[in-house]
């Protein structure tokens, strides 16, 4: 047997290589949830695919989840696309809905609607962007191992709020913060065309527009390539590339903050140590399963919207433990990042298929 | 008054997950492979061997043979983790998928795995009992020696633990041996360092990257295995096990990939984590929860200053998280 890599694959052909993958994952998913819960794994796909589409409001939350799973693997996109493993993304959300919060709660009614939705927005946006760049710094300084910093960053960031919570807890001794501002509603998102979700939703589209056109048509954009693909290269044709690696990482934790801020201020009005709930590592997931295509990445993350929502429908009508949906969830990546090797590279079974393979190599040299 | 006798079993209680998965994770980091599935794979750990002895308990009716009633946890936990670790293994080295996406994808499945069957179990099983609650079991498991007891803070402090926590300390030795005098650490070592070297020097790659990967995620799961057999009484919550994986990882850096000083690193670790119990804040439980940062925030000084002072024996393995296909060379 013999592995060679794949020249071009069409992308018709690595498509069906990927829906394939789901296929079989979906498959698997049945048998293990019959096996496990004895369940009829058919009534269990249909039970999920009501609860992501059955009615208005259950589409507009899968929309929202969606936009948000979104936006942070966009901001997580540029970092990757460098190789700089931005993991985060968690930690970046947590800081920008904290900030968020914070000026909420001691400015949100002393200060006219529109400054304090600005300043809120500023802010979000620079705490996400400075608690990527404090890795970015130490990275494109001393070549600290960022995969390692950004990780340990977010449970600093995760303490840090659980330390305003119990501060700003209301009734004290409660370890919740609740609705924030919930009489004057002063720093909540404007709710426009009487949908709750519908200017998040917006917003997603706007980021998903505007990073496509960064990273594909812009210098910056550019940098981000040569960088990621050689340093060297990068050095040699005169791109400075700590300071590519930092402007990067603002851009990146920036857009994370923003999410932060579109929790608090738009979907869910309060503060809790659980609010990113792993989107930060989801993103990672999207992003990399969409190959950090921006406009791919709309379609895996609702598939993976499709798989949250869907899980919690299960274990609401079965009665089951809401993490069965992980487990799914699990199974299918799994299937996803297997199925990449069959995309990217050839299996040659037998010595002449191999010999006419190494042909074809020098052919094509 | 600082209560020291009290303080430091509970700490060293506290150090066993973490040192049993920074162990796992330093075997597998050391060739090459940053396993982010760690957190998952001790949740797969913890709940299968809570499978095994709560369907063992349930079938026996009571009356365990202490001997059956550890073993039986014991190799499914190894079992369990043993499965994870095959599964990283062959999304990242037989297939070649970034370690990143495949470590992440197994803490998302595993913490779920041991969620599902831990707020499940009782209901699949079709069993009348309330909750998860292995008493016979984790009075196996947490047995301390005979004559803790009668040797008054001394055999607190080194004696009062049971045999999951000797076991860890022994196999932190172990590994810091074998990796750093035996020929099988130096080709581990070789690998992470350099795999397109160590290849042309005749190391098997794969067979060495599978090994150091599955004996490290079954040392970690380990570390699942104690937490709810010893620490929780055999009690299982879910989430109760916590970020404790993810500051395993950290153990990792911290220690600077030695699994021999993680031994005393771990108790620092887990006296820190507990530390906001003994330091009187006057009420004021905010302040605690800052205390609870502190793991991370050495961590990250640690990753700091090692990164600055650019010493090559503390350095992160060369090739960590790097793919290797010979074909690419």
């Amino acid at each position: 047997m013999h592995i060679s890599k794949r020249g071009d694959i069409s992308r018709k052909q690595a498509w069906a290589i990927r829906i394939g993958a789901i296929l079989i994952a979906l498959i698997i998913c049945g048998i293990v949830t019959t096996l496990t819960t004895g369940l009829d794994p058919l009534g269990v796909y249909g039970t999920m695919f009501n609860g992501a589409f059955g009615s208005e409001r259950k589409i507009w939350v899968l929309f929202k989840e969606l936009s948000l799973l979104l936006v942070v693997s966009l901001g997580l996109t540029p970092a990757f696309k460098m190789k700089f493993w931005n993991l985060g993304g968690e930690g970046q959300i947590m800081i920008g809905a904290l900030t968020t919060a914070a000026i909420m709660i001691y400015l949100g009614n002393t200060l006219p609607g529109p400054i304090l939705m600005l300043l809120m927005l500023i802010g979000a946006v620079g705490a996400g962007a400075i608690w990527a760049m404090i890795p970015a710094f130490f990275k494109a300084r001393w070549n600290t191992n960022e995969t390692l910093f950004t990780l340990m960053m977010n449970y600093v960031a995760i303490q840090l709020t659980a330390y305003f919570i119990i501060i700003w807890e209301v009734p004290k001794g409660s370890g919740k913060v609740g609705i924030i501002n919930q009489s004057s509603m002063s720093g909540w998102l404007p709710v426009i065309a009487h949908k709750q979700y519908l200017l998040v939703i917006v917003m997603a589209v706007i980021v998903t527009a505007a990073m496509h056109v960064y990273l594909k048509y812009s210098k910056h954009g550019y940098e981000i390539s040569v960088v990621g693909e050689s340093q060297n290269t990068a050095r040699y044709v005169g791109i400075k590339v700590d300071k590519v690696i930092i402007r990067t990482l603002i851009l990146s934790g920036g857009i994370c903050g923003l999410v932060g801020w579109m929790m608090v201020s738009g979907t869910d009005h309060t503060i809790t140590t659980t609010l990113s709930g792993g989107m930060g590592f989801l993103g990672v997931m999207v992003a990399w399963l969409a190959q950090f295509n921006p406009v791919a990445m709309v379609l895996s993350s609702l598939l993976l919207a499709f798989l949250s929502r869907g899980a919690s429908e299960i274990s609401a009508i079965y009665q089951l433990n809401h993490s069965f949906g992980d487990i799914i969830t699990g199974i299918i990546i799994f299937f996803i990042i297997g199925s990449e090797f069959f995309i990217n590279y050839k299996i040659n079974i037998g010595k002449k298929d191999a010999e006419e393979d190494r042909k074809e190599g020098s052919d094509n040299v | 008054m600082f209560d020291l006798v009290s303080f430091i079993p509970r700490a060293i209680a506290q150090s066993i997950p973490l040192l049993l998965g920074c162990t796992g994770e330093t075997l597998s980091e050391k060739a090459g492979s940053l396993n982010l599935g760690i957190p998952g794979v001790m949740y797969v750990g913890a709940i299968s061997g809570v499978i095994g002895s709560f369907i063992y308990e349930q079938s026996c009716g009571g009356n365990v043979n202490p001997f059956i009633a550890i073993m039986i946890p014991l190799l499914a936990c190894l079992i369990g983790s043993l499965l994870m670790g095959l599964l990283f293994c062959f999304l990242t080295v037989t297939l070649r998928a970034n370690q990143n996406v495949t470590g992440l994808a197994m803490t998302t499945f595993g913490v779920g795995f041991g969620n599902f069957f831990g707020g499940s179990l009782i209901k699949l099983t079709g069993s009348e009992v309330p909750s998860i609650s292995l008493s016979a079991t984790s009075h196996c498991f947490s047995k301390a020696l005979p004559f803790a007891n009668d040797m008054g803070w001394i055999g607190k402090i080194f004696f009062s633990y049971g045999f999951l926590a000797y076991a860890a300390i022994i196999i932190a030795i172990v590994t810091a041996y074998v990796l750093k005098r035996t020929r099988v650490g130096l080709q581990i070592r070789a690998i992470g360092e350099n795999p397109a070297t160590a290849d042309a020097a005749g190391i098997n790659i794969t067979k060495y990257k599978y090994f150091s990967v599955c004996i490290g995620c079954m040392i970690a799961g380990l570390g699942g295995l104690y937490y709810v057999m010893d620490y929780a009484s055999g009690v299982w919550s879910n989430d109760a096990f916590g970020d404790r994986g993810w500051l395993a990882i950290a153990l990792v850096i911290f220690t600077i990939w030695r699994p021999n000083i993680a031994i005393f690193a771990s108790m620092l670790f887990g006296g820190l984590y507990i530390l906001y119990l003994y330091v009187p804040t006057g009420g004021n439980m905010a302040v605690k929860e800052l205390y609870k940062m502190l793991p991370y925030v050495v961590t990250i000084i640690v990753l700091i200053v090692t990164g600055m002072r650019n010493k090559k024996e503390n350095q992160p393995p060369e090739s960590l998280g790097l793919p290797y296909f010979r074909e690419d060379r």
